[in-house]
């Protein structure tokens, strides 16, 4: 493997590794305590609508995808305030939808190749430096927006209610989170496909809830499985010759199966 | 009607979740240092008044103040004990880390709490004889000492007044005397409003109990008479409710019910 790391492509594959891992592990595990599962898997597939719709007009498909997602991110980011006991059914359509829409933006547009495709299972060894930054860039964002708001993010996390008798900006933080999982979301569809994003976000965190008596140990033991699964699935796709984004998500599973037979250390 | 000092007071207050009335021409005063339980039936409005109280919700008309200023407007006036529904078991955190977050809204340190926050949630831990599990995570309490936890959370910020949704609901009846003698001496010394269903907890510590379905009647001691109180709920508490035998521990409430109030008669 260590040949590989002559070529960029596999240098950038590592680096995008990396960074999804920091990314999955911080939001990820906002994503699992703050139950905002659904929300994942929404972005994920109204990107797809996104991408259509870029490359019908004939523009970026990564702003088109990062844009649309944000969008209907927000929207259903107000869903889930003002409607939160049907949030669920009404993020499931807008989930649909964005989907359907890609697939008729797609058939709108003549040759469009097997960029719609690689949305689909993504292709961490074609990722562009231009990725890397902006996940970099991503992850520098939510880094910082932990570090000052620690305190407000734990209490909100924990019980909102409680957090805003204390004075604590429940709306906006609810917001904040909403458009950092989004954008993470877009960025790793690159990486593992948008069928794959919500495992990449969920397994790491539900495994290290487990051994964790924090908010942030958890954020921190999913950043390391992250990482475990990223590079040991993308060394089993090169070694293998397979899909890389389907071997890192198996790998994954594969621990998390095991971790639900282990007795959980640590806590109860 | 002298503004001496109340603790909370409502004013024609109303209140609805979409088009289905839940509080309507709300009006009542709770002096400072009272023991208020606030009792009802399911869907009554009981923790409605509560989050209206905390400014968790907005009345459709009417006011409210805590310590004559409107509800949220102070953050360090109002402690909150809310329900524990059971619904974070699992979230990865330590007793003492819940207690501090009663320390949010203080200027504390610049990235984490400061040590005064840590004093003051040990200070509150050690009140419900939980310092000893403060490293513990939530998951690992019984369900008594995580109610102690989150009452040791509202009572961190130090406040004029304690809100507690049904804390008694689901314990074990040892951390249920102990909670009702803490709070039996917590107040005075601050006022404690707390919805339950537990009828031998108005007898025992109560001062003033209000009846919330729709409406709110309240009854301060003057009215119950402590001792009448103890008498006749201590003896039977629950049955005399489910029986529902007549039962005149309260004057007759001089409103229409309706159908609606609580049947004290």
């Amino acid at each position: 493997m260590t040949d590989l790391l002559q070529f960029e492509f596999m240098r950038n594959a590592l680096w995008a590794a990396l960074l999804c891992s920091g990314l999955c592990g911080i939001l990820g595990t906002m994503v699992v305590v703050k139950r905002y599962v659904i929300l994942a898997g929404g972005v994920a597939h109204a990107a797809y609508g996104g991408v259509g719709l870029a490359l019908f007009l004939g523009f970026s498909p990564r702003l088109g995808a990062v844009g649309f997602s944000l969008a209907l991110a927000l929207l259903m980011a107000w869903v889930m305030l003002k409607k939160a006991s049907r949030a669920d059914a009404i993020i499931g359509v807008i989930w649909a939808a964005g989907m359907a829409a890609g697939i008729i933006f797609a058939d709108l547009t003549p040759g469009y190749g097997s960029d719609l495709m690689s949305y689909l299972f993504g292709s961490i060894l074609t990722v562009a430096r231009e990725d890397l930054l902006l996940m970099a860039g991503l992850l520098a964002v939510t880094l910082f927006v932990g570090m000052l708001w620690s305190r407000e993010i734990a209490a909100f996390s924990y019980d909102e209610d409680f957090a805003r008798t204390r004075g604590v900006p429940v709306t906006l933080l609810h917001f904040v989170v909403v458009v950092l999982i989004s954008v993470a979301v877009v960025l790793i569809i690159r990486v593992v496909g948008l069928i794959l994003v919500i495992a990449l976000l969920t397994i790491p965190p539900s495994v290290a809830e487990k051994y964790s008596r924090s908010l942030w140990t958890m954020m921190g033991v999913s950043c390391l499985l992250s990482a475990a699964f990223s590079l040991g699935g993308l060394a089993l796709a090169v070694r293998f010759n397979l899909t890389a984004g389907a071997v890192i998500i198996l790998v994954a599973s594969a621990v998390y199966l095991v971790s639900l037979l282990l007795p959980s250390g640590g806590r109860r | 009607m002298a503004e001496t000092k109340n603790a909370l007071s409502f004013r024609g207050v109303n209140f609805s979740y979409g088009t289905d009335p839940v509080l309507r021409d709300v009006t009542f005063s709770v002096p400072q240092g009272e023991f208020l339980i606030i009792i009802g039936p399911n869907g009554g409005g009981k923790t409605t008044l509560l989050k209206l109280a905390l400014g968790l919700l907005v009345p459709e008309s009417g006011t409210i103040s805590v310590f004559g200023k409107k509800p949220g407007e102070d953050r360090s006036v109002a402690g909150y004990v809310p329900q524990d529904t059971g619904r974070n078991r699992d979230f990865p955190i330590t007793a003492l880390e819940v207690a501090l977050q009663g320390r949010l809204g203080f200027p504390g340190g610049r990235l984490s709490y400061g040590r005064k926050d840590r004093e003051a949630a040990m200070e509150a831990l050690k009140a419900l004889k939980m310092e000893s599990l403060a490293g513990r995570s939530m998951g690992e309490l019984s369900q008594g000492q995580r109610q102690r936890v989150l009452i040791a959370r509202g009572l961190a910020s130090d406040p004029g007044v304690l809100f507690l949704d049904e804390p008694l609901a689901s314990i074990d009846p040892e951390t249920r005397d102990m909670l009702l003698t803490l709070l039996g001496e917590l107040c005075g010394r601050l006022t404690v409003v707390m919805v339950s269903h537990d009828m031998s907890a108005v007898s025992a510590h109560a001062t003033a109990v209000a009846c919330v379905n729709r409406k709110v009647f309240y009854h301060d001691s003057a009215e119950i008479g402590p001792d009448a109180m103890e008498q006749v709920w201590g003896r039977c508490p629950v049955e005399l409710v489910a029986h529902g035998i007549p039962h005149r521990v309260l004057a007759v409430h001089d409103h229409d019910h309706g159908g609606e109030g609580c049947s004290h008669d």
